[in-house]
């Protein structure tokens, strides 16, 4: 048992609270090289984790930096702030603790550098930016601890594994440091354990009381979802009384745009004034720091929000999460539900809002999935390359560096435990030389040896572009929208989104609708504008996939012969998909065929995840293409694939020939959209393709070229180039998700249901009104491309040039 | 074919589906904006090295138009290399496939914005080239029966982004046909503004396709 310091002790007195076993045990494992607790949200996580730092840092005499704590969010190194500068006021510690991200000011990060304070808190990108400096042994001297916040998140994306890049090289500068990794419940915490941990270090894991079940539901309104859509419209009526009986509620959307549109009707709906705040990565600093300072100060009793408030920041009494939308994935759900009631021995009380039909069968699905406890999760590669790269360089900016020491640093981080010598060396050729077979690059190579061996920058300007650049984010471009004469911005719109606007076109953006002006040096100006339904703003938000597992789930309740667990009236649905085709079954493909609109349409029910159903659709659209059948383009979701073209589908057996498919696959990878972003990103990490550069381009005079020309290039004239070869495996992983086209081709067996029907199914009915249709650049596309353009010079009265 | 014929000033043209104009009276085939030897200058200015495929790339393709359409003259139309640097210091290779290409027919280098100088390679280096009633060079001035390049101009229709020729009854103004070139919306008031009303645009890719912007 440990006995905490008197202040600690009258501290925890005065407020009435017992230190919780888990907080007992960090302290007692104080000392150890690794360690990770996994507890609820609302746990006391984060006083847990900085306990024993505030009680090594409590007499003063340590000088310089103590601990760093990294998290995923600027918003949760704020807020961390807040929350620990309180007990550390009234007890009166001499402890100084700031934040640093890409939020803080020049100024203040300048005195960072010169005078660390004893706690500081930031994230993956500005801890990189750190030790690209040439003063980052200084800064880090003597530093004892680093707390990884939310290391569940962190783990699964390309930024944990820069973080840990990072700490290794935080390991060499201060052998002594000692890492803790606080997580929420996972399903594998000894795999996150092993990439928190400097290789081959033990890592201990302490695991807190669970707590009570949650009481989570799905919403009842009197009004039935619709057949298709993501609004969750329907809904606003209950979700503004369930907001009136609790205290603050937290409704979450899976989409920024699904975020907007709902607060837009909720604000409408909202005859009583009920405060409601809406938050969300594309708003403007500003706007996102007001809604946060008025749920802290508990002004607000709803705040509609995206995963941007998925992670533990603690917006006091929140009582009620809502999720709109099917939640996907059931471990996030559960994390999600965690965010309300503090409390730690309250059960979170939780609503599920199916935005249509089939999301009732989803949130159902979950429901049942977090009675059972059974969490989903999909094992990591290893340590990605690009990543790599983008960590070698960043050395490069710091100063120069031995091979043999890098690599053996890089080998202590758990994801890169496998890493060859050889695999190394491709990537340090990479951004010495560019690693083209054609060594074009002899005179302007972008990494030199120098006499004593040792790698070092050609020319030392060129670390201000790759510092610009650091980070694994991959955020599509965007554009800042600014009202009018008015400097502040709103928030931010995709590039793409703001290429189809015309003047006078309005959307949503902060829960207000502008009216779109004109672009101006890269920036949209709008105006404000109250008496138009608005277009919507297309942010992209993040899309995951539906679980393996969820999955299943679905597919067995669809064998049962009536369904009492779901409403009447998507029972009724399921019954009538039934009866006018067929439910989808696990061990047989579903293929119906009908007319939509003047296409041919074809939905094909594989169930494998969208990213697989993605690939799905490329690779049947690409056959069809082959055989003549003029495929349009296609749209997936989690469940099924939608093609549509100008001619019909006949037999859809030969599609699903696993000999063609795989055959297919492999000349189709070389070529399509799916890897064009992949390596896009992948290339943008690497340090290829820039996303900032040093001065904004003043006018989009001979605009940047597009990185799919890069990757046509390589593709024809280095096809073996190791950024190919990253871009090939990680499509295979993430986006591509072959595997699970394996999978269902192996449970289905070519076991084919082809069903043709005159109209829509009511299955097929929600993928109509999917987003992201993908179209198909072959030949009925030129078709069209073509016919478009004689009708315009007829119309103009040229057609006969 | 997939090219497209069209009349300018009188002048019988064609438009390659590459981004080349071919006017088969003349005999003379005619290309803007190479920007030869840019991933060259990126890495040098930047240290960022970009596949060094461009100038492979650029000269394929001006070999098969070459081919196809047999002219006795090739004019280039200025930015024919990224910067005078690039144009020094090209590699043997392709100083050996530029030769190749040049002999039995007259080639010339309109000059442009960034290779002002002259150019120490085969052919006569001009800054612009009157033939017949039409008038090459690089940036469009007030001038009749233009032929220009610089702006790179690509148009979109049915969602699809492609580098295009612009053209009313007195100003041509050709796509940029180097490989590592970016485009320039036909609609920016810049580009617009060079014509006197909406221009006709026509679209490069698999085949030419005229539209009016």
């Amino acid at each position: 048992m440990t006995t905490l310091p008197a202040p600690f002790d009258s501290w925890f007195a005065t407020r009435g609270w017992d230190i919780h076993p888990h907080q007992e045990a960090m302290l007692d494992q104080a000392c150890a090289p690794a360690l990770m607790l996994i507890a609820p949200t609302g746990g006391g996580k984060t006083l847990a984790g900085f306990l024993p730092s505030l009680i090594e840092l409590c007499n003063g005499t340590h000088s310089g930096l103590h601990t760093l704590y990294v998290s995923p969010l600027k918003a949760l190194a704020a807020d961390i702030k807040r929350n620990l500068r309180t007990p550390v006021a009234e007890m009166d510690l001499p402890i100084r603790i700031e934040d640093r991200t890409g939020d803080t000011s020049y100024t203040q990060k300048r005195k960072q550098r010169a005078d660390p304070p004893h706690i500081l808190l930031t994230t993956p990108e500005s801890l990189a930016l750190l030790l690209s400096y040439e003063d980052a042994p200084r800064i880090f001297k003597g530093i004892q601890r680093v707390i990884v916040d939310e290391i569940h998140a962190l783990a699964e994306s390309k930024r944990g594994d820069q973080l840990m890049l990072a700490l290794s090289r935080l390991q060499a500068l201060a052998p002594d440091l000692r890492r803790v990794g606080l997580s929420a419940t996972v399903e594998d915490p000894a795999a996150i354990a092993a990439q928190l941990a400097r290789h081959p270090d033990p890592c201990q894991i302490i695991n807190a009381d669970p707590g009570p079940d949650p009481d989570i539901r799905m919403l009842v309104t009197q009004e039935k979802p619709p057949w298709t859509g993501g609004g969750a419209k329907y809904a606003i009526p209950a979700v503004l009384d369930a907001v009136r009986q609790h205290k603050t509620t937290l409704i979450f959307h899976n989409t920024r745009a699904q975020a907007e549109i709902f607060f837009h009707h909720l604000w409408l709906a909202n005859t009583d004034d009920l405060p409601i705040g809406i938050h969300h990565g594309s708003l403007a600093r500003e706007q996102r720091e007001k809604v946060e300072a008025a749920m802290v100060a508990g002004q607000l009793r709803a705040i509609v929000c995206t995963g941007s408030l998925d992670l533990g920041i603690d917006w006091g009494d929140v009582d009620l999460v809502i999720q709109v939308g099917a939640p996907k994935n059931v471990k996030r759900l559960v994390q999600r539900i965690g965010r309300a009631n503090h409390r730690y021995n309250a059960p979170s009380k939780a609503l599920l809002v199916p935005a249509n039909r089939f999301e009732v069968v989803e949130c159902v699905a979950a429901l049942e999935a977090v009675k059972d406890r059974d969490l989903d999760g999909d094992p990591k590669g290893p340590g990605p390359r690009d990543v790599l790269c983008q960590h070698i360089l960043i050395a490069a900016c710091a100063g120069p560096f031995h091979d043999a020491d890098l690599f053996a640093e890089i080998k202590t981080v758990g994801a890169y435990r496998d890493l060859t010598r050889a695999a190394f060396d491709d990537c340090l050729d990479f951004c010495a030389t560019g690693g083209y077979a054609l060594r074009a690059y002899d005179k302007w190579k972008r990494l030199l040896q120098n006499a004593d061996g040792r790698w070092q920058l050609r020319d030392p300007r060129a670390a201000q572009r790759i510092r610009m650049n650091i980070g694994t984010i991959q955020d599509t471009d965007t554009l800042k929208v600014r009202l009018k004469g008015n400097f502040k911005p709103l928030g931010e719109v995709e590039e793409a989104f703001a290429a189809t606007l015309t003047p006078g076109d309005t959307f949503l953006i902060g829960g207000q609708i502008v009216r779109y002006e004109s672009l101006k040096e890269m920036t949209v100006q709008v105006s404000r504008r109250a008496d138009k339904t608005p277009k919507i703003a297309t942010f992209m938000g993040t899309k995951f996939a539906n679980s393996t597992q969820l999955s299943r789930r679905i597919l067995s309740m669809f064998e049962q012969p009536d369904w009492p667990q779901l409403p009447g009236h998507t029972a009724e649905w399921l019954a009538l998909q039934r009866d006018v085709s067929k439910l989808p079954e696990a061990d047989r493909i579903l293929v119906e065929s009908f007319p939509h609109e003047g296409r041919h349409h074809m939905c094909v029910y594989g169930f494998a995840g969208r990213n697989a159903m993605q690939t799905l659709g490329m690779l049947l659209t690409q056959r069809m293409e082959e055989v003549g059948l003029h495929p349009l383009g296609f749209v997936a979701t989690d469940y099924a694939t939608l093609v549509w073209g100008l001619d019909p589908v006949t037999d859809p057996t030969p599609l699903f020939d696993p000999h063609n498919i795989r055959a297919d696959f492999e000349t189709w990878l070389s070529g399509n959209a799916v890897m064009k972003k992949t390596f896009r990103g992948a290339a943008t990490i690497a340090g290829l393709i820039e996303r900032n550069l040093p001065q904004t381009r003043k006018t989009g005079r001979q605009a940047t070229f597009s990185s799919d020309i890069l990757y046509d290039t390589l593709t024809k004239y280095d096809p073996d180039h190791l950024m190919l070869r990253i871009t090939r495996e990680e499509a295979m992983r993430g986006l591509v998700d072959f595997s699970r086209i394996e999978e269902m081709l192996a449970r289905t067996a070519g076991r084919i249901d082809h069903i043709t029907l005159e109209r829509v199914t009511p299955l097929s009915l929600p993928m109509l009104l999917e987003r992201g249709r993908i179209p198909v650049a072959g030949a009925a596309q030129e078709r069209i491309m073509e016919e478009e353009a004689a009708r315009l010079m007829i119309a103009a009265g040229v057609g006969k040039l | 074919m997939n090219s497209l014929h069209f009349t300018f000033c009188d002048t019988r043209c064609i438009a390659l589906p590459s981004g080349a104009l071919h006017l088969p009276e003349h005999g003379i085939l005619c290309v803007s904006d190479l920007h030869l030897g840019k991933s060259d200058r990126i890495a040098r200015r930047s240290g960022v090295m970009l596949p060094p495929y461009e100038m492979q790339a650029t000269l394929q393709k001006l070999e098969a138009d070459i081919a196809q359409t047999r002219p006795s003259k090739v004019i280039c139309l200025g930015d024919s290399f990224d910067d005078l640097h690039a144009a020094t210091s090209l590699p043997e290779d392709i100083l050996l496939w530029l030769a190749a290409m040049q002999a039995g027919r007259e080639w010339v280098w309109i000059e442009g914005n960034h290779d002002p100088g002259p150019v120490n390679l085969g052919g006569v280096h001009l800054a612009e080239l009157q033939v017949g009633v039409l008038v090459f060079r690089h940036i469009a001035t007030d001038a009749d029966a233009e032929i220009s390049g610089h702006y790179h101009p690509k148009h979109s229709i049915a969602g699809r982004s492609r580098p295009a020729f612009l053209y009313d009854e007195t100003r041509l103004i050709m796509p940029a046909y180097g490989a590592y070139t970016g485009g320039l919306r036909s609609t920016t008031p810049v580009l617009r503004n060079v014509f006197k009303k909406a221009p006709i645009a026509i679209l490069t890719g698999r085949r030419a396709i005229a539209v009016p912007v």
